[in-house]
């Protein structure tokens, strides 16, 4: 087990560790943050002395390593904007996001499991055409389209709620609306075919024929297994707790992650996108990491180098 | 004296395509029932319908009488006490048919927890027994095993246990040994036949080869397409066949011993259930039909003591060792 | 006269892992198989679920390479798999698995299937091949009707006889048959049963029909070999092996075997199938043995010529004296 989460561990950083490299590549080869950030008027010197300050002059293999060596020691640079260090920055950024993700995840969670299950017992039935509907529907309206639609009908029509900023809980709603309808219909269809699917085992068939109720073949046979897959897409959406928000917070001007990262983005300050990509990917990579423990939980074929030895 | 399952005209359709017609067949209190036939034929169909197990989309109509009272149609509590309890039913392939996240000593502890009300300790020293009973090597370690730790046979033995669980008077076993290797075929077999000794259980072994029922059962229906076509004691099925499908599935079976001869081979395949031929559904592939055979489907009659076949033209055979025991 | 194939001292050694960490083990899949097959001939080959028997298949008609010993088809070494010689002598060699549908291209008609050997090997006028092809499926049974159709459009029974057709094309010395009825119904299997035993008279075709069905081998095969975690036990003429089998193992596989009307008490092995991977010492079969004895624990038995055909590996059989057998 021990040397499982090695592995496993050790694969981690080594994705993180790639999707940094990728970053600072993309990063360096799309503009000069010199030129961007003090604007093209300004005299050469000026940028000359803004790139040694920055050690952009350096070649770029030697960047490259003096960069990983300051992640290394935990120091990821300041901002090239207003000089302040860009993991404070960030830092700063992060409860706002978790506002409006977490609620959003449970909502997914709450609304799209239930209704996938609901689909999948009652499949081809008007109940299971309506949620298969409205998943559909959730899934291929982009966000920043439902976004648009929600102020126009909340705020704009009924005026119940504000478009934007982040001034009481009320201005919460919205976003988390948008972004917990869309992940609500994914979670609902994944869920469906997973039970639909699970439904159809012969160990279904097996249960009911020993006389174990309807319900109860649902809770303790069906849904431990149909849960395997799923928590693949649950993973995926915990792993976007941090950075999943950015289109809708910049719909709904929320001052998350997503929006510096868009503004960090436009203005090539380095620093700044490279710990929001850093701290994305660890994020995804953890939760990847607790996916493949919750495997090793929900399916013992998947436990390793336990009670092994029954042949 | 009251049969202990009597089905009458149980019918069953898949969205309008008729897969059962009219089924009649009683089963006695310990007898064991062969019920033979391709796929298609409707074997599983008549068990799946008679407990209710088949989805929601299956249009179920006859009559399924459990000790005179009526199964068919009743509501899900009872059926739920039924199954598993009184009628058990164990499937082919036990290692999809037990559930892969459960421990084996779960499965069978929640048959026992439903039919017979044991928890706790009681319950796991009752499904080790179970185990035991059914020759599960090293039961004890068995009960915290899943199911992909252990073999297939290890695998069919724990869903006898669990279908022991209920002290049913009735075990319906699918094609119990089809996914099984020969060797192990046999053991499950001697087991199923020693059990009903034990317990005096009536048996329905549903399979394809007619080996293997002929060696477990007392008595054997052959089904086609939906159909039942001939019922009779085993032996003197296999002695003298009266329906020209049954005599076609036994000249199909190649044997081990005796001189080699060609098989048989019916000519011609199972028929859709959505174009099935009018009349005898056997006719197209019949060496025997005649043009009364379109005309309409002939019924399962007395064709000789504790013998019944739905054919206009029975075959005619002299009395068969077996018959004439029956008859003396 | 040579033999048409030619096997001694086959052996495929498989590296296998328990779990992802697990210390690997080298898996003997198939050990020591030597065999001969002349011209025409059949032979069965029975075994249970890790007998070695699939593989076996493979290393005859050279699908894979060999880990020790050598087979040899018509007089002359199996080529490495892939080498052009290889690919040629795929003409002469053929096999049927148990799979039709798997083995058919969905998008093709199966009249195209059958006639695709013929433009690859370059067999007859580019002009005659259809016909070529609609003679195959006649042969096999198939009308141009069902020639017309693809493979998910027929019946499991039908795809095997397209299999079969397109095995058939370029006029095969050889034909290995993995388990090719065991998914059909009865009477279907019954049909490519004697199909296959009149195309084998009809050609002269040498055939190896690999089954688990006792009943289905001894129907088709002139000699039938058993084998036992990856070796053959016994071998001998069909008719004589499963009336008077001597070896333990094939008594209790004759035993086993289900029939109408069989009377008397079964030879019931103990315990489990056995497992590639922890293969007993000596002779494997020593702990599932009603007779074994303590040198069968440390020696494994070589597969000794009992005369009148029969070959059987056994510490406790002697050779077959002229009338009294086993």
């Amino acid at each position: 087990m021990l040397r499982f989460l090695a592995v496993r561990f050790g694969r981690a950083l080594l994705t993180v560790a790639l999707v940094v490299t990728f970053a600072f590549v993309v990063l360096r080869l799309s503009g000069d943050p010199a030129t961007l950030i003090l604007g093209p008027e300004v005299p050469p010197e000026a940028i000359r002395a803004f790139r040694e300050s920055w050690g952009l002059d350096e070649p770029l293999w030697r960047q490259y390593f003096s960069y990983f060596g300051a992640i290394a020691s935990g120091d990821l640079g300041n901002s090239m904007r207003d000089g302040r260090p860009a993991l404070e920055l960030v830092a700063d950024r992060i409860p706002a996001t978790l506002a409006l993700t977490v609620p959003a995840l449970l909502l997914k969670i709450g609304i799209g499991i239930p209704a996938g299950v609901y689909a999948a017992m009652h499949r081809g039935g008007p109940i299971d055409r309506t949620v298969m509907l409205v998943a559909v529907a959730g899934f291929t309206v982009p966000s920043f389209v439902l976004g648009l639609v929600l102020v126009m009908v909340f705020s704009v029509q009924l005026g119940w709620l504000p478009s934007g900023g982040r001034d009481t809980w009320l201005h919460a709603v919205l976003p988390i609306v948008t972004m917990g309808v869309g992940g609500a219909a994914i979670l609902a269809r994944f869920t469906r075919s997973a039970m639909i699917e699970v439904l159809g085992q012969p160990y279904i068939r097996t249960a009911s024929a020993k006389g174990v109720p309807w319900g109860a073949v649902i809770r303790g046979h069906a849904l431990p297994n149909a849960a395997i897959p799923t928590v693949t897409i649950v993973g995926f959406m915990v792993g976007s707790l941090i950075a999943g928000a950015v289109v809708v917070e910049s719909v709904f001007s929320w001052p998350g992650v997503g929006r510096l990262l868009v503004v960090a983005v436009s203005n090539r300050d380095l620093a700044v996108v490279q710990t929001i990509l850093l701290l994305v990917a660890a994020t995804m990579v953890t939760a990847n990491l607790i996916v493949d423990l919750l495997y090793g939980a929900l399916d013992p074929r998947m436990r390793r180098g336990a009670g092994q030895g029954a042949h | 004296m009251t049969p202990l399952v009597a089905i009458s005209g149980l019918s069953v359709s898949f969205d309008g395509a008729a897969a059962l017609h009219g089924v009649d067949l009683s089963l006695a209190p310990g007898e064991a029932l062969g019920l033979v036939g391709e796929s298609g034929s409707g074997k599983s169909v008549t068990w799946l319908a008679a407990l209710g197990l088949l989805p929601p989309h299956a249009a179920v109509s006859g009559s399924v009488r459990l000790e005179g009272a009526e199964i068919l149609g009743a509501p899900a509590s009872t059926l739920d006490r039924l199954r598993g309890g009184r009628v058990a039913m164990i499937f082919q392939d036990p290692a999809s048919s037990l559930n892969p996240v459960l421990t084996i000593g779960k499965q069978i502890g929640e048959a026992l927890a439903l039919h017979r009300g044991l928890d706790g300790r009681a319950r796991m020293a009752e499904a080790k027994r179970l185990l035991d009973l059914v020759g599960m090597p090293d039961s004890a370690r068995r009960l915290s095993a899943y199911p992909h730790e252990l073999s297939g046979g290890q695998n069919q033995r724990a869903m006898i246990a669990m279908a022991l669980a209920g002290r049913p008077d009735l075990l319906i076993a699918d094609e119990p040994t089809t996914a099984l290797d020969v060797t192990i075929q046999a053991q499950i077999l001697e087991l199923l036949a020693s059990l009903r000794k034990e317990t005096g259980m009536a048996l329905v072994l549903i399979s394809h080869d007619l080996g293997v029922v002929a060696e477990t059962c007392d008595r054997v229906a052959v089904m086609y397409a939906g159909r039942i076509v001939e019922e009779a004691p085993a032996l003197a099925l296999f002695e003298a066949p009266r329906h020209p499908y049954a005599e076609g599935l036994i000249g199909a079976l190649p044997l081990l011993d005796g001189p080699r001869r060609r098989l048989t081979a019916i000519p011609g395949t199972v028929p859709d259930p959505r174009e099935a031929p009018p009349g005898c559904a056997f006719a197209p592939r019949c060496p025997k039909a005649a043009s009364a055979c379109a005309g309409a489907v002939p019924a399962l009659t007395e064709v000789g003591p504790a013998r019944r076949a739905a054919c206009f033209f029975p075959l005619r055979s002299t009395p068969s060792r077996a018959e004439r025991k029956v008859t003396a | 006269m040579t033999p048409l194939l030619e096997a001694e001292g086959l052996a495929r050694v498989y590296a296998s892992r328990r779990g992802v960490f697990g210390r690997p083990v080298a898996v003997r899949a198939v050990d020591h198989v030597s065999l001969r097959l002349g011209r025409g001939e059949t032979l069965g080959v029975v075994g249970e679920s890790g007998s070695g028997k699939s593989t076996a298949g493979r290393l005859l008609l050279g699908f894979e390479a060999p880990d020790e010993g050598e087979a040899r088809f018509d007089g002359a070494a199996m080529p490495p798999p892939g080498s052009p010689e290889w690919r040629r002598l795929r003409a002469r060699m053929q096999m049927i698995y148990q799979d039709p549908l798997g083995a058919l291209d969905r998008r093709l008609t199966v009249a195209a299937q059958v006639k695709e050997p013929l433009d690859i090997h370059g067999i007859g006028a580019p002009e005659d091949r259809a016909a070529r092809a609609a003679e195959l499926l006649a042969a096999t049974g198939l009308s141009a009707r069902i020639g017309a159709r693809r493979p998910h459009e027929l019946s499991g029974g039908q795809r095997q006889r397209a299999v079969i057709a397109r095995a058939l094309a370029t006029r095969p010395d050889l034909l290995v048959c993995d388990e090719p009825v065991s998914a059909l119904d009865v009477s279907i299997q019954a049909q490519v049963v004697n199909l296959l035993s009149d195309l084998q008279a009809e050609l002269g075709l040498a055939m190896i029909f690999i089954s688990h069905d006792l009943r289905v081998v001894r129907q088709i095969s002139a000699r039938v070999a058993v084998m036992y975690l990856g070796r053959i036990v016994e071998e001998g003429a069909a008719d004589d092996i499963f009336a008077r089998p001597v070896h333990p193992y094939t008594k209790a596989l004759v035993s086993a075997a289900p029939a109408p009307g069989k009377t008397g008490k079964r030879i019931l092995l103990e315990g489990e199938p056995p497992n590639p991977a922890a293969r007993p010492s000596g002779c494997a079969f020593h702990p599932r043995c009603a007779v074994a004895v303590p040198r069968c624990r440390a020696e494994v038995p070589s597969l000794a010529d009992l005369g009148a055909g029969r070959r059987a590996a056994c510490h406790l059989v002697a050779p077959l004296s002229g009338q009294e057998a086993a």
